[in-house]
């Protein structure tokens, strides 16, 4: 028994150490005092994250970032939620195939999804706008919201919304007052989700994004592309603690769901 | 006579191949608590889920309170409707379900307030309104159904399977609660059930449901005493079936049929003709056993078994063809002399019906 447990607590202990090592440098490499990637650093100070919130390619980056995932990270979430309540309780014809449609944008290539909207953008004059990536963005998380949601929607009792109906609530009230309170917290999750999937998108940014209109992961492209310093380190960090703090919000949520009495 | 609450006119459902609800027809008299019985699988939840509305009919009418209901959704039917599993709001307490209906209606603050306690006070629940569902017993729970479905007083009480997942102490408990409070607030109640017990203890009329369609529609004691088929005789209450050859059908409907245990009378509503195979249903209490030494007309057995069953006692009879025989004897009757083992049965003929088999 004992040599087991051992065993284990060592495979436990190396994998973590396997997924959590790249992390640790990067951060420990952000407030190097160094002017190259240097590990470990001869030194530390806060540099980089100075010249990271004072170079207007950065800070604007950011900003572009925030407001890109917000509206699309909503606007993913109510469309996704819309789509599974209906395709989940609705009566439609080939709704399996609908969803599976839904479902294609993580099954095809990125670089197909990017060059498609690409080329449909040309026409509409859409490249190089924050309309183009937010459509973008809205297009690529919806199958992540329609999947959490559509597995909330079917595990809870449909004999509810009926129940509902018999007492007298329209469909809208129903899903207002019964549905949609029952399937908040996957709906909450799959926002959050994502939320981290837009601040975190490469390949359509590259493709739909301009010199203007550039969000964090573009930008970092870019800079890795160029001659890079711990700058870069920096805004991994950024991206790493804003990534972290969705998820433990996601936690508090579901913690304080389950303390409520309600 | 008055006007039905609820009329039901050649309606048929069928699911594919499957024919669920086949031209039914059935009326329910305002007040009147109307029971559809029958094993699972025919048709009598359909039935209850077409009233509702959440299912539709293929075919046939459906009026409630006087008006064609075929174009309004569930939640335009004046019903309320009580489901097996209770269907309670999990994220409301017991207070704001009961209030749910009465909001839907855009009732004001303080008449839902003083409505709700009044339906909490029905079901004998004060006290318990700020709890949420989970945290009362399968009982409590489906008295909150109760109230949150009465407390708008629908024209209709729909109830499918209400007590199915309760134990037996509860589910008797809760018959009565529920007869009591049909005649308080003298509500028109569909009731649905498979337990035939809970049927005849609470119904006015019960519709015997078998493959889609009433075997026979009738107040308990007409069920139970005088059965139109084979199927309504075993399917309520406790029943022997004889079976022999009929000889030969009397002017007033009595059968006489040739067993292998000897002749005997039945009592029939059936055209029967003579040399047919018939089954001949007794009920045990109907079956009066006497020494065989007594040569009247009846069957010959013999006493394998006697039972004590607290009020009764029942006596397990072998017949000449080895079939067997319940006969139930109250226990404060006089204590039957057997005499050793060999009986005589017999029962007053109007209390047998013989079906063609």
């Amino acid at each position: 028994m004992a040599p087991w447990r051992a065993l284990r607590a060592t495979l436990v202990v190396l994998v973590a150490l396997f997924l959590l090592a790249p992390l640790v440098v990067v951060v420990v490499i952000s407030f190097s005092a160094a002017p190259f990637l240097q590990f470990p650093p001869p030194g530390f100070s806060l540099r980089w994250y100075d010249l990271l919130f004072t170079t207007p390619a950065w800070t604007n980056a950011l900003l572009v970032s925030v407001e890109l995932l917000v509206p699309s990270s909503i606007l993913a979430t109510i469309l996704g939620t819309a789509a599974a309540y209906g395709l989940v309780r609705g009566r439609i014809p080939g709704a399996t195939a609908i969803m599976a449609c839904l479902m294609l944008p993580i099954v095809v290539p990125g670089m197909i999804t990017a060059a498609a909207l690409f080329g449909i953008y040309r026409g509409l004059g859409l490249n190089g706008t924050l309309t183009g990536l937010i459509i973008g963005h809205t297009v690529l998380h919806i199958p992540y919201v329609v999947a959490t949601v559509a597995s909330a929607l079917r595990v809870q009792d449909a004999q509810l919304e009926q129940a509902a109906a018999t007492l007298g609530a329209p469909p809208w009230a129903t899903f207002r007052h019964v549905t949609l309170p029952l399937i908040m917290p996957a709906v909450l999750s799959s926002l959050l989700v994502a939320m981290i999937l837009s601040f975190d998108e490469l390949i359509v940014s590259l493709f739909v994004s301009s010199a203007r209109v550039r969000p964090v992961a573009v930008q970092m492209w870019s800079n890795l592309l160029g001659d890079f310093d711990p700058t870069i380190a920096a805004i991994a960090t950024v991206c790493f603690v804003f990534a972290l703090l969705v998820l433990v919000a996601d936690l508090a949520l579901r913690a304080g769901r389950s303390l409520r009495p309600a | 006579m008055e006007k039905p609450v609820l009329e039901l006119s050649g309606v048929c459902k069928r699911y594919d191949a499957l024919v669920a609800v086949d031209d039914l027809d059935l009326s329910l008299r305002t007040g009147e608590f109307l029971t559809l019985l029958g094993p699972s699988g025919s048709g009598k939840t359909t039935t209850l889920m077409m009233v509702a509305g959440l299912q539709q009919p293929d075919a046939g009418a459906i009026t409630l309170n006087g008006a064609p209901v075929a174009d309004l959704p569930p939640y335009r039917r004046d019903i309320g409707m009580v489901f097996q599993n209770y269907a309670l709001f999990p994220h409301m307490t017991v207070r704001r379900n009961i209030a749910f209906p009465l909001e839907m209606r855009g009732i004001g603050r303080d008449e839902i307030g003083r409505l709700v306690d009044e339906a909490l006070e029905l079901v004998k629940l004060p006290g318990l309104g700020d709890r949420l569902p989970r945290q009362l017993s399968g009982g409590q729970q489906q008295r909150v159904a109760l109230a949150r479905a009465l407390v708008y007083r629908p024209a209709l009480l729909l109830m499918d399977e209400p007590l199915g997942a309760l134990d037996r102490k509860l589910r008797e408990q809760l018959q009565l609660e529920i007869k009591r409070v049909h005649r308080d607030r003298s509500i028109s109640v569909l009731y649905v059930t498979h337990d035939q017990e809970e049927a005849l203890t609470m119904s006015d009329r019960i519709a015997v449901f078998n493959h889609g369609r009433i075997e026979q529609i009738g107040t308990p004691e007409e069920l139970y005493d005088k059965p139109e088929t084979r199927f309504v005789a075993g399917f309520i209450g406790d029943t022997n079936f004889l079976s022999g050859r009929a000889v030969g059908v009397s002017g007033d409907g009595v059968c006489e049929i040739d067993t292998a245990a000897g002749r005997i009378r039945a009592s029939t509503r059936q055209p029967i003709a003579a040399g047919a195979t018939v089954s001949v249903a007794v009920r045990p209490e109907r079956v009066v056993l006497a020494p065989t030494q007594d040569d009247a007309a009846g069957m010959a057995g013999t006493v394998v078994d006697v039972i004590f069953l607290g009020t009764a006692r029942k006596y397990v009879v072998r017949l000449a063809d080895g079939s067997e025989c319940i006969a139930l004897r109250q226990v404060s009757d006089r204590p039957l002399d057997i005499g050793g083992s060999a009986v005589r049965l017999s029962w007053p003929v109007e209390r047998a019906t013989a079906f063609p088999a």
